[in-house]
């Protein structure tokens, strides 16, 4: 079992990192992006847990540890 | 007095935390290992600068969960004194033991300087101070862009929870120009500036010596 975590900034909360490399890509012409966000992509590999165990558990551990939900949200896939 | 200095892997303020105390206010100090419940009976914990655990994930995060956290959160929920400097704070905001969290700087870039702060001497670590006496103490991080959300700041105004405010300049974007903030009851405080660097003449000045004073002088 495998489990993609993607934790992003909330929307409404300044990323300072995102509007870097927005401007970045601005000065190497690439005039169509209008907003850049920089969040975690985290690979999980799961044993012993069934498909629907597996998203209880993933999402414990994202309110417990890998998302701090004062300024981050979270969203993940869990796959066989 | 007695206070104990938490050593994460990582810390890197732990001797300067231990030093202080000790050697300039005459009090007694003992290290706790991060792997380590047990408290040894202090009266008040220190969570020193530095970058516990690599600071992988979030600053702080990985730090929350080792065995002596556990026992400064039940220490501190029973009114014991706890300070987190520097990573300290982080680890406290990320603990619960503190609103909001500390996020990057704006400007992306690690700040090591002299800034100037005011104090609000109404809370246990700053009876020391004048009311609202502007300090300059000096700051060395990456994430010290203090976050929260509205009604948090709300309440951290009315009831009087912001014990220190960037002056003049805010040098990393923190909301309301938060330095330093305290839990509801005061005994719990967490700031990015470092006190403990500047409280002998010999290392440039005494304008956070008062913090270390003024929580001692709590003790009866």
């Amino acid at each position: 079992m495998n489990a993609k975590v993607y934790v992003t900034l909330k929307t409404g909360v300044l990323d300072s990192q995102g509007k870097a490399v927005k401007h970045s890509l601005e000065t190497l012409n690439f005039k169509e992006v209008t907003d850049v966000r920089i969040g975690k992509f985290i690979e999980l590999k799961l044993e012993g847990v069934t498909k629907s165990e597996a998203e209880k558990h993933v999402k414990a551990m994202c309110e417990k540890l890998l998302a701090n939900t004062v300024i981050e949200s979270y969203k993940f896939e869990v796959s066989e | 007095m007695k206070f104990g200095i938490v050593v994460f892997p990582g810390s890197n303020c732990d001797r300067d935390s231990f030093h202080v105390p000790t050697k300039v206010c005459g009090q007694e100090a003992v290290y706790l290992w991060h792997k380590d419940a047990d408290l040894k009976g202090v009266d008040c914990v220190i969570l020193p600068g530095g970058f516990s655990y690599g600071d992988y994930l979030r600053c702080g995060a990985i730090a929350k969960q080792s065995p002596v956290m556990k026992s400064v959160i039940e220490h501190a929920k029973s009114g014991g004194y706890v300070i987190g400097i520097c990573n300290g704070f982080q680890v406290l905001t990320e603990s619960g033991l503190l609103p909001g969290v500390l996020m990057r700087n704006t400007s992306l870039t690690f700040i090591c300087k002299y800034i100037q702060v005011k104090v609000n001497n109404k809370t246990p670590w700053t009876n020391k101070y004048d009311a609202g006496e502007v300090i300059t103490l000096p700051i060395a991080h990456n994430e010290g862009n203090y976050f929260c959300d509205e009604v948090t700041l709300r309440r951290l105004e009315s009831n009087g929870q912001i014990a220190f405010k960037y002056h003049g300049e805010n040098p990393n974007g923190a909301l309301a120009d938060i330095a330093g903030i305290t839990n509801e009851k005061g005994n719990v405080l967490g700031l990015m500036p470092h006190p403990e660097r500047i409280s002998e003449l010999i290392l440039g000045g005494t304008d956070g010596l008062r913090v270390f004073e003024s929580i001692i002088s709590t003790k009866k």
